[in-house]
């Protein structure tokens, strides 16, 4: 296939999606009249003016390092806490349930607790996004575990492995692609629960998330640019990083069906 | 050349060293909707030192089960499994198993899959590279090293395995029906690599064949087991003395194919009247 082909497979159906909501939106926008609903092009200028002042960057950048942290510190501690349920069943049914109960709570139901507990600050907000997502990591990790075919264990433990070195060379490995998928659910909860809340902890300043916020000052058609501006990070991140290494690493093993 | 091939009773003989025996052994497994079959009953052989033993039997004699038990994958229910005079407590690189799939890691390639288990029974770094590309190299694999399991055939698979098996230098093979999947020309080809491994181990190392083809059985084995209909007990013994290679053309081979194949549908038969009068 040429490149020029790859390319326009690759990029062709996600660009005429994009094109298609941002013909609706406009649409809408003009049938409408109203300031709730600004036109793409009023948004554009708003985001235009954005990057010239440097609000958005500014916001952008803070945000992704609240994010980048968080995300690790939830990919790191709900991996090790997988790992950990998966190696000790007494463990696992004890605390499996609870993270399942964190699983299920709603990331905002957080935000006062937080703000309680570490004031209105920056801490608050993180811990907010790594509580809310770091149970996605421990329980796909737990599950892809569970889903390693039993052959591949017997045949590392016949090839002499045993207690950590069969984790670490047989199970873990085998179990990656089903823990991809459990770090691409961590990245999108990381990203809401971060928003919510920069949005609901003012003094969190300087975050997209408290462009969000109408007690900003922020105008709506800013308000549009910012909520654009964190989607398209969190979809280019998702599918140029997350979104190829799982596809690296499927294609390496024969599961990925070329289409 | 008339007594090459020598049918004996019942009883099993006693080598003075087993490398494997079996005491007694009794196998139970648990099926899907809870049942307790009985796989193997009371089941007692000894296979030497350097002996290459193949077990025969119609499919769910308990074949898997012993062998499962010898590899320290599944405790025995009663009776004893000694390794050595030891009673055998879990898997070890001591014992090669080569399965009815090749079990080959995804994630590696070729190379790394047979390197992993020199890594694994502690063979340093700069060495496993040279073991690894001498074994694909007596398969036949060397150009293949750098591929990923899926680009391989299936009987080019199972040569892998067969490499990675055997890299650890191993003084027991235990192969669970390792060629049953394969076309009959890569099934040839393995078995002449396992027959001249065992040639060149010189009686080093001990082979213990599952399979439910007679004549893989009387190419491959100095002694050939036959399990009755489950629950598995020892039905027969075959000592095949003729010298190696062998020639499936070779008259006393046939004979003993056929004499052997003869028992075995017995068994099948009445395996498959026990079936239907549940």
């Amino acid at each position: 296939m040429s490149r020029a082909r790859w390319l326009a497979e690759e990029l062709g159906p996600p660009l005429a999606g994009v094109a298609g909501l941002l013909a609706i939106w406009a649409v809408v926008a003009a049938v409408t009249d109203s300031a709730g609903i600004p036109s793409p092009s009023i948004v554009w200028s708003a985001f235009l003016d954005g990057m010239r002042d440097g609000t958005l960057p500014d916001a952008a950048t803070k945000t992704l390092i609240r994010l980048a942290f968080s995300f690790f510190v939830a990919v790191g501690s709900g991996t090790a806490l997988g790992l950990a349920l998966a190696l000790n069943w007494f463990a696992r049914r004890a605390i499996r349930p609870i993270v399942v109960a964190l699983q299920i709570t709603p990331f905002v139901a957080w935000v006062p607790l937080a703000v309680i507990w570490f004031g209105a600050t920056e801490r608050a907000v993180v811990f907010v996004a790594i509580v809310g997502s770091f149970p996605s990591m421990t329980l796909a990790t737990l599950q892809a575990i569970r889903q390693v075919p039993p052959l591949y264990e017997r045949a590392g433990r016949t090839l002499g492995a045993r207690g950590w070195s069969l984790y670490r060379k047989i199970i873990v490995p085998a179990a990656l692609p089903g823990m991809m998928a459990g770090l691409q659910q961590a990245w999108g909860f990381a990203w809401k629960a971060l928003m919510a809340g920069e949005l609901i902890v003012a003094a969190a300043h300087a975050g997209l998330g408290h462009l969000l916020d109408p007690r900003s000052g922020a105008s709506v058609p800013t308000l549009f640019a910012a909520l654009a501006v964190i989607v398209v990070i969190g979809v280019a991140v998702d599918y140029l990083l997350f979104g190829q290494l799982d596809r690296r690493i499927r294609r390496r093993r024969g599961l990925l069906i070329e289409t | 050349m008339a007594n090459a091939i020598r049918t004996l009773a019942d009883r099993p003989s006693a080598p003075a060293e087993p490398k494997l025996a079996l005491r007694d052994l009794v196998v139970t497994r648990r099926t899907a909707w809870g049942e307790t079959v009985t796989a193997t009953d009371r089941l007692t052989f000894d296979v030497a030192a350097g002996e290459f033993v193949c077990l025969l039997g119609p499919s769910g004699c308990g074949k898997t089960s012993l062998l499962n038990v010898l590899a320290g994958l599944v405790e025995p229910t009663s009776g004893q499994a000694l390794l050595d005079g030891r009673p055998i407590t879990g898997p070890g690189p001591d014992r090669a198993v080569l399965f009815q799939e090749p079990a080959l890691f995804p994630w590696l390639s070729v190379r790394g899959n047979v390197e992993l288990g020199l890594d694994l029974i502690g063979v340093p770094l700069s060495e496993r590279r040279a073991v690894a590309q001498r074994w694909l190299a007596n398969v036949h694999l060397e150009g293949w090293a750098d591929a990923q399991p899926h680009e391989l055939s299936a009987g080019m698979r199972q040569r892998v395995a067969l490499a990675r098996a055997l890299a650890a230098d191993p003084d027991v093979v235990l192969a669970d029906e390792p060629f049953g999947a394969l076309d009959a020309q890569a099934r040839e080809l393995l078995q002449r690599e396992v027959q001249r491994v065992w040639v060149e181990s010189q009686n080093r190392k001990t082979f213990l064949f599952v399979t439910h083809n007679v004549r893989e059985a009387t190419l491959l084995a100095d002694r050939v087991l036959v399990m009755s209909a489950a629950p598995g007990r020892l039905l027969e013994e075959f000592r095949i003395h003729a010298p190696r290679p062998r020639d499936m053309d070779d008259v006393l081979i046939a004979r003993v194919v056929s004499e052997i194949h003869a028992l075995l549908m017995q068994e099948v038969d009445a395996s498959v009247a026990r079936e239907m009068a549940r």
